[in-house]
């Protein structure tokens, strides 16, 4: 008979995030600059280069410029690879090449707490890069506020459902490239296909609806609909989803980091 | 005064492999307890039990009389690890690895500084207390790995082969260090390959094999009782002296090109008599040591 201590978090898991933060601010400088960046070129090819050939775009009966279009995926967009990297590839590196975690359990620490202040923190770096995104974004006048403000506690939420997906995969991969799976069938189909640089209704109706289960086409109706300065009862569907979505995930990631950390 | 690690009938299996097959022990307050033992043995897997890392699949383990694992956390809270591998944060500098550590230990951040500076004058690293750490040498990372399982004032230290890999003068002072610990009373509970560091540091050892406990005891009795006092080996012994050992009512072990012939009481006579008559050349006689007695008990076939 196997002797297991009963699943313990505390408040705790604020050390792991702090750890993590204290390694962060080591490097903060070169953290800052992809999310300062990114939108810049994004807005340049899209908003420059293609726009021109798309011209405007039907948004919930609205003519809009395509560059107000995708602004906000691009926004959702980050907040889903924030969480997602930072939770396979940065979690594995500390887990595996690093022993963080091993030198963790050797404190007061909990495997659950470890792991739960791990997704906490890549949530935390979809906030700061959602944070400098949108004041480069609302230097072109794109986000509507306050309502665009709410797009900071959404990036929080998104972040713990993409990093808890991201812990799970850490959970059960055992090479470090294998990250190229999940990315190549569930992050880039996303990034294409979640109504992010076309409406999802250009789509035919049966990859509509496969796209309606997609986490990230939530998080971009939620982001566009907040830049717009639109609030509606259909945002609350998209918040249940992520709600249920996190509920689903986060206790599968942790059971799936116990089973691979415990041994 | 209460034992700081009661083990009773300890087993763990992964799977069908038994890592640690029923093996009982304790360590007395203040002193250095060793477990020696091959590759495989089982070591790292018993130590592991004992700080909460893995689940005992049997048996009662009680440390500062606190079950185990149900208890891990106030356990954990007064003891101090250093694994096998030197997992510092290599993007931390020195002093911020002692001092995020100390925070898992919910150390308030005066006192963890304050401890963090002892800590490092202690191990002579306060020289580099600004260094990130993966550029430290091998030895001064592993005294910052020490230092930091230290930082929570540990009334035990439990080490993982604390001086493999290291260079010989790293490795002196390593010990140096460990044994100024055991001077303030500190309980330490360690595992080695090296019989020098097993004789040097501890007061009491067992060796394991294959999961089980071979013998347990004083290095000094262990010696005495598995291997003698004096040692007589010769290099590609000669057929006759074999023949007149075999004659001779004496404990020995013939490898072929080596004969060892372990003497309980002074070796002496013996010795003279073989060197004058037998070989003028590869014969010698020394001390029994440790590691005689964990070859003996172990065998000489590679573990791998």
């Amino acid at each position: 008979m196997t002797q297991m201590p009963s699943v313990q978090i505390s408040r705790r898991f604020f050390r792991v995030w702090q750890r993590n933060f204290s390694v962060y601010r080591q490097n903060w400088k070169i953290s800052f600059i992809p999310p300062l960046l990114e939108p810049l070129f994004y807005l340049l090819a899209f908003g420059v280069g293609l726009s021109a050939l798309v011209g405007d775009i039907q948004y919930k009966g609205n003519e809009i410029s395509y560059v107000r279009f995708i602004a906000p995926a691009l926004i959702a967009i980050n907040i889903m690879y924030n969480a997602f990297f930072e939770n396979t590839y940065g979690s594995f590196v500390r887990m595996y090449y690093q022993k963080t975690f091993d030198a963790m359990m050797a404190t007061p620490l909990s495997v659950e707490e470890i792991i739960t202040g791990e997704i906490i923190w890549g949530a935390t770096k979809s906030v700061i890069a959602t944070a400098i995104m949108m004041a480069v974004i609302s230097l072109f006048g794109l986000i509507r506020y306050p309502q665009g403000l709410l797009i900071i506690p959404l990036a929080l939420l998104g972040g713990i459902a993409f990093g808890s997906v991201g812990m799970f995969i850490t959970g059960i991969t055992t090479h470090i490239e294998l990250f190229n799976l999940p990315i190549f069938l569930f992050i880039t189909p996303m990034f294409l296909f979640s109504g992010t640089f076309f409406p999802i209704e250009n789509l035919p109706l049966w990859a509509q609806h496969l796209a309606d289960f997609l986490p990230l086409t939530h998080l971009v109706n939620l982001t566009r609909s907040l830049s717009s300065g639109l609030l509606e009862a259909s945002m609350l569907w998209a918040l249940g989803y992520f709600l249920v979505f996190c509920i689903i995930f986060f206790p599968l990631a942790v059971h799936r980091m116990h089973r691979r950390l415990i041994k | 005064m209460k034992n700081v690690i009661e083990a009773k009938h300890l087993r763990k299996i992964f799977g069908d492999f038994v890592a640690v097959d029923d093996i009982s022990f304790e360590v007395l307050p203040g002193e250095c307890f060793g477990i020696l033992g091959p590759n495989g043995a089982g070591k790292t897997s018993t130590i592991r039990m004992l700080y909460g890392f893995s689940p005992m699949t049997g048996g009662i383990l009680k440390v500062f009389g606190l079950p185990m694992p149900g208890c891990f956390r106030a356990v954990k809270a007064r003891t101090g690890v250093c694994q096998q591998e030197n997992n510092l944060d290599p993007d931390l500098t020195v002093i911020q690895n002692l001092e995020v550590f100390a925070r898992y230990f919910d150390i308030p951040k005066a006192p963890a500084r304050e401890k963090a500076e002892n800590l490092l004058k202690f191990m002579a690293l306060d020289h580099r207390r600004e260094a990130k750490a993966i550029e430290l040498s091998g030895g001064m990372k592993r005294r910052l790995v020490l230092a930091r399982a230290l930082i929570n004032e540990p009334e035990l230290l439990i080490l993982d082969e604390p001086t493999t890999g290291l260079d010989p003068q790293s490795r002196h002072q390593v010990w140096d260090r460990l044994e100024a610990l055991r001077g303030k009373g500190l309980s330490i509970l360690l595992t080695t390959h090296y019989m020098d560091e097993a004789s040097r540091l501890c007061d009491r050892l067992m060796i394991m094999d294959h999961g089980r406990v071979l013998v347990q005891g004083r290095p000094v009795d262990l010696i005495r009782k598995y291997a003698g006092h004096d040692i007589i080996e010769i290099v590609e012994p000669a057929d006759v002296l074999k023949a007149h050992v075999r004659t001779q009512n004496l404990e020995y072990e013939d490898l072929g090109h080596r004969l060892i012939i372990y003497i309980h009481e002074s070796g002496d006579r013996l010795y003279h008599e073989i060197s004058d008559r037998y070989c003028t050349e590869g014969c010698i006689m020394r001390m029994a040591t440790l590691e005689d007695v964990f070859l003996r008990l172990t065998g000489r076939e590679l573990r791998e």
